[in-house]
């Protein structure tokens, strides 16, 4: 029988297999930020031990930074000791480290394609659950634990029982107007929030194989919102034009080697699912989330829904609770919801396309007055590419601060941050209750939703601008 | 590890499903650098509310948490562990987890017991009348007790055997390390390091 792309990664990793216990997996990359792993390196020292490949762990600083006078001191004590202890760690363990102000520097999940370091049929770990969006490469990466992080950091391998296979198959083409991000907001408020759960997803489809490589990673970095521990998807010639030239890509004749094993990590025809979820790309439409989970989204031409007509009453019990969070009441239309605030960045939407799809709603027209746009893109190159084709003028122009590498507003441990009762279109991958701040709410959109709805003031998406 | 063998104590019912990580820790508490303290902080949000459970004096000192379905989804953060650890629970209840949520739980000797949701809404419904039930959770007999309540429960063998004995992870890895050292050398050249391209050495 055939096997799916990835149990072929998964095999080619194993250290060690017996019977009863969980496969020793060999890590080919292990990402590190300051948030989640001092308490790792504490262990690690106290147990008198080492990191075994600091040649195959990269540090960086994401999560607490500031992202506009950078410069400054972080005023944040606790904030800034730990990004303190993150320099001091890799200083001590021999460990590569992109610092705040560094040209390289960014959120974790978009430096490591950036740099050509998530590569096709590599494993790749980070004390972050959204190094799912690395399996865009045909990887398979996943979030880890503390425990986890110290774990890899000793031995460079993690045991771990195989998962279950998933398939999601999305035919047809993304109409105008529809994103990579309106796609899997789509998938995860059909399957819900543990659709995916104890298995790796495959994304496969005319649908997905048509996305470039950075939507890819949008699809890829959600499918933790889906439950699911990994998303993949099998790597091609979009993913090989990515990766040519990229400062960690293999060159010359390695290149050629590689592409060639590359091209065979791709699930076999006869490789069987444990499950399977099929749907239309063409049929989809700008998605929102209204809720304060990502499942709890629906069509932007929609309305905000009534409780009662969901099926169980766990359902409807959340559905209330989420209302009431969220100040909405049933039936109201989303595009009559105004905003506070829009946020575009996050290791969902930080990219350079994702820029350029909100520079271009909001070239030529303006922020509305009272809205707060904010923009942070991921890494400090695509801040810096952002600047070269002149779209800083136009976020300047429409009154969109454009500010530096970071998590930013996503996670909201820094400086920034809703105050409570204020709403969000943000391009986050969470909207839970108090995400991007205590008592914000958040509506999870795209790029291009959230540059509309800065202009609107309200819910929009770029057509309703014409005209 | 700490072993997780039979314990019995009082059980606070959380009737709420989907409780995220950002719920459990919210992340502005997150950058604290040590395990210690997180407790503090448990459902720090929510607790704003006098009628959430945890402010319930008659739940304060229980050392069992009953959750609704999906508890712990979200993010990878370990401290929203070390948060119900510091409170003092040993164990939650609930029908499903988030998967890296069950697995920092483990580590830390915070056993996620998987019980149907017939049996949480039980527990809830007596613990709710009589908060001073004792509830037992033995691992040895994967099976949870309380007043009327026989639950038998599965958990993964070798996390179970791990649990009981409290065995460090780690160290059952390195009694392998020939194996790893065997798979370093036949991994791929061309595999990339972290290195910066054109500089050889660590700066």
């Amino acid at each position: 029988m055939g096997k799916t792309l990835a149990t072929k990664v998964w095999e080619s990793h194993v250290v060690r297999a017996a019977q009863g216990e969980p496969d020793l997996l060999y890590i080919d990359l292990h990402m590190l930020h300051e948030l989640n792993t001092p308490v790792a390196f504490d262990q690690l020292r106290a147990s008198g031990r080492t990191v075994r490949r600091p040649d195959l762990t990269l540090g960086t600083e994401d999560h607490n930074t500031p992202t506009q006078d950078i410069r400054k001191r972080i005023e944040d004590h606790a904030a800034r000791h730990q990004v303190d202890l993150m320099r001091a760690n890799c200083a001590e363990f021999g460990i590569e480290h992109y610092r705040l102000g560094e040209d390289q520097q960014g959120i974790v999940h978009i430096i490591g394609p950036e740099l050509g370091l998530a590569q096709p049929g590599m494993t790749i770990v980070c004390c972050d659950s959204h190094t799912t969006t690395q399996g865009a490469f045909g990887a398979l990466a996943f979030g880890i634990g503390t425990s986890q992080v110290e774990h890899v950091l000793a031995t460079q391998t993690l045991p771990l029982h195989p998962l279950k296979n998933m398939r999601v198959h999305v035919d047809g083409v993304l109409p105008a107007g529809v994103s990579a991000k309106d796609l899997i907001l789509a998938l995860i408020s059909r399957i819900g929030t543990a659709g995916g759960q104890g298995h790796i997803i495959e994304y496969t489809g005319p649908a997905i194989e048509a996305l470039s490589m950075e939507a890819r990673m949008t699809v890829c970095n959600m499918t933790v919102e889906a439950g699911s521990r990994a998303g993949m998807i099998a790597p091609d010639e979009t993913t090989f034009d990515y990766l040519r030239g990229r400062p960690h890509a293999p060159t010359g004749a390695d290149w050629d080697t590689e592409v060639a094993y590359w091209r065979t990590l791709r699930s076999d025809p006869d490789a069987l699912f444990d499950k399977e979820v099929r749907f239309d790309g063409s049929a989809l439409t700008p998605f929102v989330s209204w809720g304060t989970n990502p499942a709890q989204s629906t069509g932007l031409d929609g309305t905000v829904p009534d409780p009662d007509c969901f099926a169980t009453e766990e359902e409807r019990v959340a559905a209330r609770r989420a209302l009431a969070y969220m100040d909405l009441t049933p039936g109201t239309a989303l595009r009559d919801i105004p905003v506070d605030a829009v946020f575009i960045g996050s290791c969902t939407n930080s990219r350079i396309e994702d820029l350029r799809a909100a520079a271009e709603v909001l070239r030529g027209r303006r922020v509305k007055d009272g809205v707060e746009a904010v923009l942070v893109p991921g890494s400090e190159t695509v801040r810096n590419q952002a600047i070269e084709e002149g779209l800083d003028r136009v976020f300047e122009e429409a009154g969109m601060q454009l500010r530096h590498a970071g998590c930013s507003m996503c996670a909201a441990v820094n400086e920034d941050r809703l105050r409570a009762g204020q709403r969000a279109a943000s391009t986050n991958n969470r909207n839970y209750e108090g995400r991007q701040g205590k008592g914000s709410r958040t509506h999870i959109v795209s790029p291009a939703v959230a540059a509309a709805t800065a202009v609107a003031g309200r819910l929009a998406a770029p057509a309703d601008l014409e005209g | 590890m700490r072993p997780f063998t039979v314990h019995t104590g009082t059980a606070a019912p959380l009737r709420r499903s989907n409780v995220d990580t950002d719920q459990i820790i919210p992340v502005r508490f997150l950058t604290r650098s040590t395990i210690a303290g997180y407790g503090e902080n448990l459902f720090n949000d929510w607790r704003d509310d006098p009628d959430f459970v945890l402010n319930d004096p008659r739940h304060s000192a229980a050392t069992i948490l009953v959750a609704g379905t999906d508890f712990g989804t979200g993010s990878s953060r370990e401290s929203a562990v070390w948060a119900l650890t510091g409170w003092g629970f040993r164990a939650v209840i609930a029908p499903r987890y988030g998967d890296i949520f069950r697995g920092n739980a483990i580590e830390n000797g915070l056993l996620p017991v998987i019980a149907p949701q017939a049996c949480v809404e039980a527990l809830w419904d007596l613990v709710d009348a009589q908060p001073d039930t004792p509830v037992t959770v033995d691992l040895e007999q994967c099976e949870v007790r309380a007043q009327g309540i026989h639950q038998p429960f599965e958990v993964d063998p070798d996390d179970r055997t791990r649990l009981l004995q409290g065995l460090d992870n780690i160290a059952l890895t390195l009694a392998h390390a020939a194996d790893i050292t065997a798979y370093e050398q036949r991994r791929r050249p061309a595999l990339p390091t972290t290195r910066r391209p054109g500089e050889g050495a660590v700066r």
